[in-house]
């Protein structure tokens, strides 16, 4: 029988495993040195919060892998031997296999910085950066976070939820303006100071300092200003988690390079997930895309292809979200973070500060090109539909109420996001509105 | 994750410490509490009426003072920081001994009224707690409180207070805002207020159940020969009641069941309900998740079901064997009218909605076949009382004690801090499976996902009081239509990325399956799903 190995047993390898299962009997074994089982990556900071036990964040009973038949085997791969199809278990064990696959995700970034390997200084990505968290929390006053992206400010939220003091160190003028137009960054800067977390903008880390026990004891900006603190979370972005690809023979860049079937230089050998890097963009998409959807996408496709169906990665319309503290974010299509030479962008903000909305469309021809949305809940579906039917700016904000998936009772800022639109955004050409 | 400090804070926080003010507010509604107490133990209180009051305001106030200072001074949204860390309400310390407290009250309530103070010879004055709360009963209902009046009183007071709390708490979430001011509403007003007002007006007539919202067969005795005949020789407020009940039942509920799903009685209307949403709200996360949960569950209200209906039709046939003179249909008209009924239904069901069933509603038509078969056996097996050789009556104060009391309080209730507020709704409620089998095959009630949105975080399922692993849906971009969903709507309000929406629109569609998620490539989509 044919034998499929998955490396990594997070949403990419699961999803894949998942959909080769419903279509085929092959056997099928993931490898992961984190966990038994799989479980949501996206909700460590629940488990940290109180809100979870961590049991909770696993989406599947403990015997629904024996159920289908999926073999899990919590190991590290040491090696892999592309030429003899087969790997190297914790440096001791070989098996072999006749299609691998490659879902090993991310790691935090770290820039070389003095101290980024003492006690006291994590990412917040695995299981094993969480229970280091639980260890170090008991004793922590204060807890300094570097970078300034969705990964920081959920550190930045765990850390407020235990009374811990929290100074936020972004590198950039503005919260996520490498991706957030400066209306919606802007209020989240708010947001997180309402929070009572000391943000620093414009700011970025030089040195992380040791106490005599080698536990982290401050650090220093680059600005030479010392903050005392217990935690340094690193949260400078991800890359991908492939060093031990290295000696392989695989073909790497940042990423296990690959082609729009998700394969690798050898045959039979492939990649999904945020491991994984298209040789070119896909659309407008990086080469590189470390997002829960994209990875689960990759999965279903790639699933196609290994039993028998090859089928391209083809990933729909952009769409993302993520929550700011308590504030919701979602988004469909794209908006950038600057408006394009050919774009116009529409914004609507909410007199309390809390709900905002950014519609970016052609300027000439009107298409819809993307929406940001804040503290209004969206439905995919309907921007699914206009984007791919390329439907109008003007068709989107006329049907807003369809496309509206707050829960019921919620006020709707309908009207006032027409008006709005009417005022900024309607021309002389455009009265029917 | 050995390292959680564990702690006896009421408050659910680990590392925030109470303020004075939250501090000031637990004790001030303690000391409420404390006065009853005395009054438990005898103590005799000089005019009793200010004592009561005091008592009831010092509860309310303590609450409002707490959940002020609580919720105010945060940020709005939500608030579960702790939930799992803290002894309440993580099956700790705490949880146990107020799960004892409970349920060692609804132990005496049920079957030792007398430590209560209810007085053990007919027509003595009762002493105790009961004898405490007659002021309002006398103001009320110009009775002395019974102890049923006192625990309807404490009931009340949970609801109102701690909705107060759960409305603060989710203030910025206006379907749970709504919703609660209903629970609120329907307890205080036609649960309390307006039956003691009636029972006020009408003093010389026969007990008979005065709050319109409480059906058959939750409310079991409804049909009950002593029941019957109170309402029958009730009056018009009797006759209004009987033929209310029974509309409610059989009209007024599958009608709002099908615009809005079950939600409309056990979410925002319900007493068992109102207490589980608003004193029980601490404990939602505390359902038991498993498959094998579900399936207890399935089995567990499906003998309740049956139960419920056959215990009922046996009194019901009883009563009309006994008293044909009082009813315009004979004892063989009833047996076959409700076997032709159910007959039909069914065969309706399996003929037009087989597609539709899950397990859930395959058990519910199953259980209606089985009632089918026991009511005939009934009417050839029986004689005037004896239904199969047991006595009608016996058989209903069996499932009055194993179903209405022991069940629905004692465990229902009291275990609130072990296994979760929904307890007795999930596995015990005789409503459970009929309005659960409405709700799946002839609602326009759903749950909606949001495309490929969800992130299999698990909030959702984690806080679904019902135990309703709601994120196994969510994930596979599936609509949520399960017979057991309440329409609470928090699973919706702590999804972090906005993916669960609960609504009522066209019953197309409604039930689906999407193998493939929204977000991939459209020709992937519909290749896998039209296969």
């Amino acid at each position: 029988m044919e034998h499929i190995v998955i490396i990594g047993n997070g949403i990419s390898g699961v999803t894949l495993a998942r959909h080769i299962r419903k279509r085929s009997d092959a056997k099928i074994s993931i490898i992961s040195a984190e966990t038994n089982y799989f479980f949501s990556r996206t909700a460590l900071m629940y488990v940290f919060m109180g809100h979870m036990k961590f049991e909770h964040t696993q989406p599947y009973e403990n015997d629904f892998w024996k159920k289908n038949n999926i073999n899990l085997i919590h190991k590290k791969v040491s090696e892999v031997f592309p030429k003899e199809k087969s790997l190297l278990l914790d440096g001791n064990t070989v098996i072999t296999f006749d299609k691998l696959v490659i879902a090993t995700g991310s790691k935090p970034n770290k820039f070389g910085w003095p101290g980024q390997d003492l006690e006291g200084v994590t990412g917040l990505y695995f299981k094993q950066d969480l229970e280091n968290l639980e260890k170090w929390a008991p004793t922590t006053k204060r807890a300094v976070i570097v970078g300034g992206g969705l990964i920081g400010i959920e550190l930045a939220e765990m850390m407020r939820a235990r009374n811990i003091e929290v100074t936020f160190l972004v590198r950039e003028d503005s919260f996520w303006n490498g991706v957030l137009p400066k209306g919606e960054s802007q209020m989240i800067n708010r947001h997180i100071k309402e929070h009572h977390i000391d943000l620093r903008l414009s700011t970025g880390l030089k040195e992380i300092i040791a106490d005599e026990n080698g536990r982290t004891k401050a650090i220093i900006t680059d600005k030479d200003e010392t903050i005392e603190c217990q935690i340094v979370g690193l949260t400078a972005g991800v890359s991908p988690n492939i060093d031990f690809l290295k000696t392989s023979g695989i073909e790497l860049g940042r990423g296990v390079k690959v082609n729009r079937f998700l394969e690798t230089n050898f045959k039979d050998i492939y990649a999904i997930g945020d491991c994984a890097e298209q040789h070119e963009g896909i659309g407008e998409r990086r080469p590189i895309e470390a997002v829960w959807y994209t990875g689960r996408m990759m999965g279903e496709s790639l699933a196609q292809t290994l039993t028998g169906n090859p089928m391209e990665y083809k990933p729909g319309h952009w769409f993302n979200s993520a929550k700011f503290l308590d504030i919701e974010y979602q988004t469909y299509g794209w908006v950038w973070a600057k408006e394009k030479e050919n774009e116009t962008h529409f914004y609507w903000e909410h007199k309390g500060g809390k709900k905002a909305i950014r519609i970016a469309f052609d300027t000439e021809s009107r298409r819809f090109l993307g929406i940001n949305t804040f503290g209004i809940r969206m439905r995919h579906e309907f921007f699914d539909k206009v984007l791919t039917d390329q439907q109008s700016v003007d068709y989107v904000i006329e049907n807003l109420a369809a496309a509206n998936f707050d829960p019921e009772f919620y006020t709707s800022h309908k009207k006032e996001i027409q008006i709005e639109f009417t005022k900024q955004c309607v021309g002389l050409k455009n009265e029917s509105l | 994750m050995s390292k959680t400090v564990k702690n006896i804070s009421i408050a659910s926080q680990e590392h925030n410490d109470l303020n004075g003010t939250q501090r000031a507010g637990i004790a001030l509604g303690l000391i409420g509490l404390f006065i009853m107490t005395l009054a438990l133990l005898n103590v005799e209180f000089p005019n009793k009426g200010y004592w009561l009051a005091g008592s009831i305001t010092a509860i309310f106030s303590g609450i409002v003072l707490y959940s002020n200072s609580f919720y105010l001074n945060r940020v709005e949204g939500i608030s579960n920081n702790h939930v799992w860390t803290s002894s309440l309400t993580s099956r700790g310390t705490v949880a146990y001994a107020i799960g004892l407290i409970l349920t060692s009250f609804y132990v005496v309530l049920y079957w030792f009224p007398q430590y209560l103070g209810l007085s053990s010879e007919e027509g003595a004055a009762n002493t105790g707690i009961v004898s405490f709360f007659d002021p309002l009963s006398l103001l009320l209902n110009g009775k002395p409180a019974s102890q049923w009046f006192v625990y309807g009183t404490l009931y009340t007071i949970a609801i109102v207070g701690l909705g107060y709390k759960f409305i603060l708490k989710y203030r910025h979430n206006k379907y749970q805002l709504v919703r609660t001011i209903s629970i609120m509403f329907f307890q205080l007003g036609f649960a309390f207020l307006i039956p003691e007002i009636l029972e006020k007006l009408n003093p010389e007539k026969a007990y008979f159940a005065k709050d319109i919202k409480n059906m058959w067969p939750l409310n079991y005795y409804f049909f009950d020969e002593w029941h019957l005949k109170n309402m029958i020789n009730g009056g018009n407020l009797g006759l209004f009641m009987l033929i209310f009940g029974v509309a409610l039942i059989f009209i007024i509920s599958p009608i709002l069941t099908y615009f809005y799903g079950k939600r409309w009685y056990c979410s925002w209307v319900c007493g068992c309900g109102g207490l589980a949403e608003t004193a029980g709200d601490s404990f939602r996360q505390l359902s038991d998740k498993s498959e094998k949960a579900w399936k207890i569950e399935r089995w567990m209200i499906h003998t309740v079901l049956v139960l419920a209906f056959v215990s009922t039709i046996a009194v019901i046939f009883t009563f009309l064997t006994n008293n044909p003179d009082m009813s315009f249909i004979t004892k063989d008209q009833f047996v076959w009218g409700i076997v032709i009924f159910l007959g039909v239904f069914t065969t309706a069901l399996y003929v037009f909605k087989r597609k539709d069933m899950d397990a859930d509603a395959i058990y519910t038509m199953l259980s209606l076949v089985a009632i089918m078969v026991i009511a005939i056996l009934m009417n050839y097996f029986s004689g005037n009382q004896n239904i199969f050789f047991v006595d009608s009556y016996k058989l209903r104060e069996w499932y009055g004690f194993a179903i209405g009391a022991a069940f629905s309080g004692v465990i229902g209730v009291g275990f609130y801090p072990i296994l979760g507020n929904r307890v007795w709704c999930r596995f015990g409620c005789p409503m459970a499976a009929i309005l659960g089998l409405q709700q799946r095959l002839f609602s326009k009630f759903r749950i909606t996902t949001n495309g490929g949105q969800c992130i299999s975080c698990g909030n959702c399922s984690t806080y679904c009081e019902m135990g309703i692993d709601v994120r196994s849906y969510a994930q596979k971009g599936e609509n949520i239509v399960r017979s057991s969903c309440v329409g609470c709507g928090i699973c919706s309000a702590v999804c972090p990325r906005g993916v669960l929406k609960l609504e009522n629109d066209t019953p197309a569609g409604r039930i689906n399956s999407n193998e493939i998620l929204l977000g991939n490539d459209v020709d992937l989509m519909d290749l896998i799903n039209q296969k």
